[in-house]
């Protein structure tokens, strides 16, 4: 019997139309696509888990496995929570489940959400449907190839530096992180508090603004969200008039910016400016020069904190041991990997009394101005553009014995996670056959105006979210 | 040389909020083990922190009772440290930057007020419960295994921390008896030190008498009732002083005090000092109490303790006023008074009688309790004490008591007297012989053969007749 739909093509957009047409039931949508990860999984390695039965009125979704689902294990990529089921559903995925949505499955991200590649997971790196040879970006590596490779009309990601933007990029995907603030974070394993947001991957801008509008708004139990201040508008034009567009001018200088990358993002400014876009240039030299080593302090500073409640007390493995001390040395250095315990250490460093000041305290310094850097940029346009990333999909194992090349993957996408601004990243073509992401950011709350320009600019590159292999 | 003295003390008070600090469970006692637990306050994955609003108020409440000023922003912070009391392996608590500083209460002395300063006074989460089991000592070095009940875990905790201006053990527990008060009128802890709700640290350096130095410090901990910190402040201070005296020098270390041998044992030392690690809790946001706010909790407070002791120090003296307000006994006080009963008999009856037999001062109704008092020469003793103890049974009234007359004839009284004198022959002989403090043992014996219903005094002058004859 030939499947109901083509999950490869299939859009939640029109995936939602067929289920209220009444073409196609809940239930035989999620089981085409539970067909598809029979099909492909195997290969591609994007879920943990799968869920095999239906009980929501709507279509699927994937959750990186980072948001906690209530009864369904969540390991956040990690063998410390090996074994973990979470009592309580995250915000977002309760959500979800308000919205009808059912839930596929969880999908494989680096271990707490620390990476660029997937290849920090403790259960094995996630591939890219584009090159099976390939990383799918990470840390949402799992999202990202579920949703490229139809094996999930959408999903939800988690970003911290990067990790929404950077492997919707990397898989040709439309990622969204939202303002810090707008989704809530409860629920959701915490990496880097300060930084940490939900948000969509998606086949195209207006199924990210639709699932972005299920799950934003304030949550009375994430005492950093807030309302949003407007509603979410569903993009409707292919046209960019009276848009001020700004390139950063240090873009030019920044050599880890491959070639291709640099051609299909010139050619999308181009493409915008047809489109009746004003494109001008912005200076945000603070962020590409301190935004990594001032990323690389705070994020690891509130992860060796926000990691210290896996001490096998309450759940998760507990190694064997004669005391206290050696029990939690023991589970932690038993199931923390690499990556974790590496930035356990950077983080510990840099909140040291004596280092304090020089280190954390200086970097919160560097992201006031990195804050006050992009307002002003963003007082003068309404959106900046700058590829996602500066590579494309680079081959499984390349960077993974180098941590500063991975965290050159994230050059352009953390400057704004430091300003707490949304950057919604969309595919603009191809470079060596594999896609490359333009990353959009706009001022706090400016969902709207990037997915304005996102969907007006998607219209006109109408770039094939399938890969090629798999057409 | 003499000495003098400097003591500091860090007060732990448990709020007794409806709910816990950063999530909705009950706060409270009793209840089965890990019942009152939720995944904020057991450090599930993701499980985020919300701020209790009541517990942020009654924290500027106190603040504003110790004279302290409220600074715009307060801001929590995290304190890492592994323990398995601690679900997050940090406890969230305000640090830089607290919700009220600078502070100070008067403590009023024969010598006119001292004014002890309040460095700050923050809000914080307890931490959970453990019981470690086997063992030598009871703690967790050498324990066979450990339990950990994280019902307390989260609850509200108000950390304040005075300047080092107590001079001794004894100003010390006045202060806190003060300082209990004034926190159980505000109604935002039962403050209690037998469960816990109340806590202190003692830290306790001398100095040469006048000088201004500030010597090394030692800690007390441990310590379960305001004797106990006296008693443990004293041997401190004496330990000190006789490690300088004799050459010596004072570590800075933690005690314990052993209130049964009165004994100090240092902890065991750490190998490295503590670090922390505080940063901004980035799960909250800053508290910002509205100046609204502040002014409206300030009106809403009560006279202070230390005012009410000097107004009522007026008609009595200050000893017996500090006993009647840190007793919670002056409101039951003054209206008896009022009621026109005599001050300081109602003073005696109220902190001795009254509290001896455990009657609940609130429950008293001052106008039955004055009326005893004016009949209190006439009533048999044992009419009397019978009525004070059942004061605070509901609808209690002292007609019934009022109305018995105590013995006063003498032909009824003096054929008892003679009886007790005569099956007393060697007390009677050790009397005449000069022991005339055993006037009372007869008497005493009279009023036990009349059930209590015998005037004392005329009792008192027919022994003293009979046995001068």
């Amino acid at each position: 019997m030939a499947p109901v739909v083509d999950t490869l093509r299939l859009s939640a957009e029109e995936a939602l139309g067929l289920v209220e047409r009444r073409e196609v039931s809940p239930g035989e949508l999620h089981a085409a696509y539970l067909e598809a990860i029979g099909q492909r999984d195997g290969e591609l390695h994007a879920y943990l888990r799968t869920s095999e039965t239906s009980d929501g009125a709507s279509i699927p979704i994937a959750l990186k496995d980072v948001i906690s689902t209530k009864g369904v294990e969540t390991t956040a990529g990690s063998r410390i929570l090996e074994g973990y089921v979470p009592v309580f559903d995250a915000t977002v995925a309760a959500r979800c489940k308000a919205a009808g949505l059912t839930f596929l499955g969880k999908t494989n991200t680096d271990e707490f959400a620390m990476g660029s590649s997937t290849e920090n997971s403790a259960w094995g790196p996630s591939r890219n449907p584009w090159d099976p040879d390939r990383v799918p970006g990470g840390s949402g590596g799992g999202t990202s190839a579920a949703v490229s490779g139809g094996l999930a009309p959408w999903g939800l990601g988690s970003d911290t530096g990067g990790s929404i933007k950077q492997p919707s990029a990397l898989c040709g995907n439309v990622g969204l992180r939202p303002t810090y603030g707008s989704v809530s974070r409860y629920g959701v394993v915490a990496f880097a508090s300060s930084l940490d947001q939900v948000g969509p991957v998606a086949k195209t801008v207006r199924d990210a603004a639709l699932l972005y509008s299920i799950i934003a708004g304030r949550d009375a139990s994430d005492s950093t969200t807030v309302e949003l201040p407007e509603p979410v508008a569903l993009p409707e034009s292919d046209r960019l008039d009276g848009l001020r567009i700004a390139v950063p001018t240090q873009l030019e200088s920044l050599d880890a910016i491959e070639p291709g990358v640099r051609a299909a993002f010139e050619r999308t400014v181009e493409l915008a400016r047809e489109l009746g876009a004003e494109v001008g240039e912005c200076d945000l030299p603070t962020s590409y020069r301190y935004g990594m080593p001032c990323y690389y302090l705070i994020a690891p500073a509130e992860a060796s904190s926000n990691l210290a409640r896996y001490d096998g007390v309450r759940y998760g493995p507990r190694a064997d041991a004669t005391t206290y001390d050696e029990m939690v040395e023991r589970t932690r250095d038993d199931g923390f990997g690499a990556e974790p315990k590496r930035r356990i250490m950077l983080g510990t460093y840099a909140l040291s009394a004596g280092y304090y000041d020089a280190f954390y305290g200086q970097a919160q310094k560097v992201r006031t101005l990195l804050i006050r850097e992009h307002r002003e940029a963003l007082e003068r346009f309404d959106v900046i553009a700058t590829p996602t990333s500066p590579t494309v999909a680079f081959p499984i194992g390349d960077k993974a014995a180098d941590p500063l090349a991975m965290y050159a993957c994230d050059l352009l996408t953390i400057p704004s996670c430091l300003a707490g601004l949304p950057g919604l990243s969309i595919p603009c073509g191809l470079s060596e056959g594999l896609p490359v992401g333009l990353q959009l950011l706009g001022p706090q709350f400016g969902e709207n105006v990037l997915f304005r320009t996102g969907h007006a600019l998607e219209q006109a590159i109408a770039f094939d979210t399938v890969p090629e292999r798999l057409r | 040389m003499s000495w003098e003295p400097v003591i500091g003390l860090e007060i732990h008070v448990q709020l007794k909020t409806r709910t816990k600090m950063f999530c909705r469970c009950a706060v409270g006692f009793g209840a089965g083990e890990n019942t009152q637990t939720c995944p904020v306050c057991l450090g599930f994955p993701g499980a985020l922190p919300v701020v209790n609003r009541r517990a942020v108020e009654w924290t500027i409440l106190l603040g504003l009772a110790l004279g302290c000023e409220i600074p715009g922003q307060a801001v929590f912070s995290r304190k890492n440290y592994f323990y398995p009391d601690l679900p997050k392996g940090y406890q969230i608590s305000q640090y830089d930057l607290p919700s009220c500083i600078n502070g100070n209460m008067l403590l009023p002395t024969a010598e006119g007020d001292r004014v002890i300063g309040i460095v700050r006074a923050h809000l914080e989460e307890d931490a959970a419960k453990t019981v470690h089991v086997g063992g030598r000592s009871g703690r967790i070095a050498g324990a066979d295994f450990s339990l950990v009940d994280y019902n307390r875990g989260g609850t509200p905790l108000v950390e304040i921390v005075t300047a080092p201006d107590i001079r001794s053990a004894d100003e010390a527990k006045r202060f806190l008896q003060l300082l209990r008060q004034t926190i159980v009128e505000l109604g935002i802890s039962d403050a209690e030190m037998e469960k816990g709700t109340l806590r202190v640290d003692s830290n306790v350096s001398v100095r040469p008498a006048g000088s201004a130095e500030l010597r090394t410090r030692t800690e007390i901990k441990n310590m379960n009732s305001f004797n106990f910190i006296a008693r443990g402040i004293d041997a401190e201070v004496e330990r000190q002083i006789a490690a300088w005296e004799s050459g010596g020098e004072v570590r800075q270390e933690t005690y314990d005090f052993d209130a049964a041998s009165g004994r100090l044992t240092a902890r065991r030392a750490k190998e490295e000092a503590d670090d922390y690690r505080y940063f901004p809790e980035p799960d909250l946001v800053p508290v910002e109490p509205p100046a609204e706010l502040v002014e409206r909790l300030r009106s809403e407070l009560p006279e202070f303790p230390a005012t009410r002791i000097r107004r009522i120090e007026a008609t009595l003296d200050l000893d017996r006023a500090t006993v009647l307000v840190t007793g919670g006994l002056d409101r039951l006080w003054g209206e008896t008074v009022s009621a026109g009963a005599e001050p300081v008999a109602t003073a005696n009856v109220v902190a001795n009688t009254l509290v001896g037999a455990g009657v609940d001062p609130a429950a008293v109704s001052a106008t039955e309790l004055s009326k005893l008092l004016e009949a209190r020469d006439r009533i048999p003793r044992g009419a009397f004490d019978e009525a004070i103890a059942k004061l605070a049974d509901p609808g209690f009234s002292a007609d019934p008591y009022l109305a018995q007359e105590s013995v006063s004839d003498t032909t009824e009284l003096e054929p008892i007297v003679e009886a007790v004198l005569a099956a007393n022959p060697g007390q009677v002989e050790a009397y005449r012989g000069g022991k005339e403090g055993l006037l009372g043992f007869f008497v005493g014996q009279v009023m036990k053969e009349t059930q209590g219903k015998a005037d004392p005094r005329v009792v008192n002058e027919l022994v003293r007749a009979k046995l001068g004859e």
